[in-house]
C-alpha cells in the first residue's frame, strides 16, 4: 500500500529526470557519435589490447604462454637486427616527411597564392594519381627506377652513364622516392588548407612596412602555415614509419623496414608475441619522434621571429 | 573671415606632397577610377569621402602601391611613384581590417618595420615606447593581438604605421570596424594625433560626419569621379550637384528657372522662395534654362507666433518625427511639389507642434545654394 502509494509520484519524476538527462548536451553528444565511437572501439581499441596483451606473454611452439614476461621487449630492444631496422624506418620516415613537405609547399602555396578562380581544379587535378591502386603507383616506380627503366635508358640515352646502374631500385633511397611520391597529396591539402586561411591584407602590410615578397614570405606567411607544416608532417611520418608494402617491392634488403620484420614474426616466423613486442615499441617510439617534430617545428618557428 | 587659430595648422604648408594626374584605373570594362585629378598638400588631413564602390579604395591602394594605375601619374614628395613598389614608397597605411599579425605581440607588431632599418637594440626600443606612447598603449606590448579590443587593435595599427615615420599616412575607412561612441572619439584622436606629428593624412571613408569632423579638406567622389574637393564647410554649405549636396547630410531640392547668369552670381526664379539671387557655383554648368535651389533642413527656422522675418515662407505641418534633442517637421508649402523638410532644435518646443498647424518659416538667403541640374 505505502509502496504504491510512495510509487506513483516518484514515476513522474524518474520519467522527467530521465527526458532531461536525454535532452542533454552531453547525452545527445555521446548518442550522435556511438556508432563512430563503438566501430572504433571494436576495431581499434581492442586489437590493440590484444597485441599490447600479447606483447607480454610467450609463444611456446603452438601454443601461447599466458605468463607475464619482459623477454619480448628485451629481445625488441637489444638485438641488433630490430633495433638496426627501426632506426632505418624512423630515418626513411623522417626523410619521407621532410622531402613530402619540402616538395608540398611550393605545390601549396601556388594552388592557394596563384590558383584563382581555378582552385578546386588544381585539387581535383592533385588526386588524379590516387584514382590507381597504391601497387600500381608502386610499381610504375619500379618501371621508372628499374634496371631498364625509363631512368636508366635515358640516362644512357643522353650519354650521362654508359651502363644501367643498379642503384636507382632495391635500396631505402627508392624507399623513400616512391613514398615522398605517394603522400605527396596528403601534405598539399593540409598545407593548402593552412594557406587558405592567411588574410591576404597580413601579407600587403608586411610589404607596406618595406619587406619584399622573400622577407614578407619568410616574416608572415611561413610562421602563419605551421600548423599545416606540422599536420603534413606527422601525417606522412606516422604512416610511412609502419609501411610495409613499399619495402617489399622496391626496398630490396636494404630497403627492409621495422613492419617487415613486425609482418614475418605474425606470419612464418609465427612469434606474435615477440611480432607484438615490436609493434608497441614502433608506437611508442613513432609517438615520442612525432611530439619531438612538433616542438621542433614550433621552436623553429619562434626563433625566426 | 576670420583666420584660423595658428596652431591648428602649424604644419601644413603649400608644398604639394601627393600628386595625382589623370590617373584612371580599369578592371576588364569597368572604370573603378576615371581621370581623377588631385593635389594633396603637405601635412593636410585629407579625406576621400563617396558611397562604396566610388573609387576611393582604389585610389588610396594606387597612392600606397598595391594597386596600378592603367594611365596617368602618382608622384609623393615630388617623386613619380611609376615602378616603386609598396615596400619601398615613404607611406604606410592603416588597414580596415587593421592587419595585426596574429603570431606577434604589441610590440613586436609595432616594431615589424623597423627591423628593416637594423637600428640600435635601444633606438628601436624607444621608438617603438614612442609609439605605442602616441596612441595611449603604454603597458600593452607584451599583449598577444588576440588579446585586444577593436579600438586597441585600431591603435596598434596606428602605432605601427607612425613609428616608420612616413611623409603620408594612408587610412582605409580606420574607423568602421568601431561602435558609435567609441569612433567618435577615435575621431578626435585621429585628429589631435595628426596635429601633434604633422603627417600627411590621408583617410577614405564613406561616412560624411567622420570626413567633415576630421579633414582640413574632402575631396568627395561618385563612379570613379572626383565630384569636388574642397574645405568641409564649403562641401556642406556650397555643394556643387545635387549627388554631393545629397551624400552630405539632408538638402531640400525646389525646382528654379534662371533668369540671369554673370560672372559671380546666378537670378533664380522659383515658386516658393520667389526671386532669388546666389553666388554662382564654381564648377556650374548651365543646362538649359533650369536649375536647382537648395536649402539645408537646420536653415529654416520656425517662426513662433507673430514673429517676423525678412525672408519667410508659409506652410502646414504635415510630418512630424522626434529625435531627442531635434525634431524633424515635414511642412508642405503651396506651389512646391515637394514639402520641405525642417530640423528644429526642441529649446522652443518644437516637439509639440501639433500636425496640419500652419506656420511659417524663416531663412536667410545666404543659405540658398544653386545647383546644376
Amino acid at each position: 500500500m505505502t509502496a504504491a502509494a510512495e510509487g506513483s509520484p516518484t514515476f513522474g519524476t524518474t520519467r522527467a529526470r530521465r527526458n532531461a538527462l536525454l535532452q542533454s548536451e552531453p547525452v545527445q553528444g555521446f548518442a550522435l557519435i556511438s556508432p563512430t565511437f563503438l566501430y572504433a572501439l571494436v576495431l581499434l581499441v581492442l586489437p590493440i589490447l590484444v597485441v599490447v596483451a600479447h606483447s607480454f606473454w610467450t609463444q611456446n611452439y603452438l601454443t601461447i604462454d599466458r605468463t607475464f614476461t619482459l623477454e619480448n621487449y628485451r629481445v625488441a630492444l637489444t638485438e641488433p637486427i630490430y633495433r638496426d631496422l627501426l632506426w632505418r624506418s624512423l630515418y626513411i620516415s623522417l626523410m619521407v616527411s621532410f622531402f613530402t613537405v619540402v616538395l608540398a609547399y611550393p605545390i601549396a602555396y601556388f594552388i592557394s597564392f596563384h590558383g584563382g578562380r581555378h582552385k578546386s581544379l588544381w585539387l581535383f587535378l592533385i588526386t588524379i594519381p590516387f584514382w590507381t591502386s597504391y601497387l600500381l603507383r608502386v610499381m610504375s616506380w619500379k618501371v621508372i627506377l628499374g634496371y631498364n627503366g625509363v631512368l636508366n635508358s635515358g640516362l644512357m640515352g643522353l650519354g650521362v652513364i654508359d651502363e644501367p646502374s643498379t642503384a636507382l631500385l632495391y635500396n631505402s633511397s627508392a624507399v623513400i622516392i616512391t613514398l615522398t611520391h605517394a603522400w605527396a597529396a596528403f601534405a598539399i591539402l593540409p598545407i593548402f588548407v593552412s594557406l587558405e586561411k592567411i588574410d591576404r591584407t597580413l601579407v600587403e602590410a608586411a610589404k607596406d612596412l618595406g619587406d619584399g615578397p622573400i622577407r614578407s614570405f619568410l616574416r608572415v606567411t611561413l610562421p602563419l602555415s605551421t600548423p599545416g607544416i606540422i599536420s603534413a608532417a606527422l601525417i606522412v611520418m606516422i604512416p610511412t614509419v609502419g609501411d610495409y608494402v613499399t619495402p617489399k617491392l622496391v626496398g630490396g634488403k636494404d630497403g627492409v623496414m621495422i613492419a617487415n620484420a613486425i609482418q614475418a614474426q605474425f606470419g612464418k616466423a609465427s612469434n606474435w608475441p615477440l611480432g607484438a613486442a615490436l609493434s608497441v615499441t614502433t608506437m611508442l617510439i613513432v609517438t615520442l619522434m612525432a611530439g619531438a617534430t612538433v616542438l621542433i617545428i614550433r621552436a623553429a618557428q619562434r626563433l625566426a621571429r | 573671415m576670420p583666420k584660423p587659430p595658428q596652431a591648428e595648422r602649424s604644419h601644413q604648408t603649400e608644398r604639394p606632397m601627393i600628386e595625382i594626374r589623370n590617373v584612371t584605373r580599369n578592371y576588364g570594362s569597368f572604370k573603378a577610377l576615371d581621370d581623377a585629378s588631385l593635389t594633396i598638400k603637405e601635412g593636410e588631413f585629407f579625406s576621400l569621402l563617396g558611397p562604396s564602390g566610388c573609387g576611393k579604395t582604389t585610389l588610396l591602394r594606387m597612392i600606397a602601391g598595391f594597386d596600378n594605375p592603367t594611365s596617368g601619374l602618382i608622384s609623393v614628395d615630388g617623386q613619380s611613384m611609376e615602378g616603386i613598389p609598396a615596400n619601398r614608397r615613404p607611406t604606410n597605411m592603416v588597414f580596415q581590417s587593421y592587419a595585426i599579425f596574429p603570431h606577434l605581440n604589441v610590440e613586436q607588431n609595432v616594431a615589424y618595420g623597423l627591423k628593416r632599418l637594423r637600428l640600435e637594440r635601444s633606438e628601436e626600443k624607444r621608438r617603438v615606447e614612442e609609439a605605442l606612447a602616441q596612441v595611449s598603449l603604454t603597458g600593452l606590448g607584451k599583449r598577444l593581438a588576440t588579446e585586444l579590443s577593436g579600438g586597441q587593435r585600431q591603435r596598434v595599427a596606428l602605432a605601427r604605421a607612425l613609428v616608420m615615420r612616413p611623409k603620408v599616412l594612408l587610412l582605409d575607412e580606420p574607423l568602421s570596424a568601431l561602435d558609435k561612441k567609441l569612433r567618435e572619439q577615435m575621431q578626435v584622436e585621429l585628429r589631435r594625433l595628426q596635429q601633434a606629428v604633422g603627417i600627411t593624412f590621408v583617410l577614405v571613408t564613406h561616412d560624411q560626419y567622420e570626413a567633415l569632423a576630421m579633414s582640413d579638406r574632402i575631396a568627395v567622389m561618385f563612379g570613379g569621379r572626383i565630384a569636388q574637393v574642397a574645405s568641409p564647410k564649403e562641401i556642406y554649405q556650397r555643394p556643387v550637384n545635387r549627388q554631393v549636396a545629397d551624400f552630405l547630410g539632408g538638402m531640400n531640392f525646389v525646382k528654379a528657372e534662371i533668369v540671369e547668369e554673370n560672372g559671380a552670381s546666378l537670378v533664380l526664379d522659383t515658386l516658393g522662395f520667389g526671386r532669388v539671387k546666389t553666388d554662382k557655383p564654381r564648377a556650374f554648368v548651365r543646362n538649359g534654362g533650369a536649375a536647382t535651389l537648395g536649402i539645408r533642413p537646420e536653415r529654416l527656422r520656425v517662426l513662433w507666433d507673430n514673429a517676423t522675418a525678412k525672408f519667410e515662407v508659409a506652410g502646414k505641418v504635415v510630418e512630424r518625427h522626434y529625435f531627442g534633442e531635434i525634431t524633424h517637421l515635414i511642412v508642405e508649402i503651396p506651389g512646391l511639389e515637394k514639402p520641405l523638410s525642417v530640423t528644429e532644435t526642441n529649446d522652443f518646443g518644437a516637439d509639440d507642434i501639433p500636425v496640419g498647424t500652419s506656420i511659417r518659416l524663416a531663412y536667410d538667403p545666404e543659405a540658398l545654394v544653386a545647383m546644376a541640374d
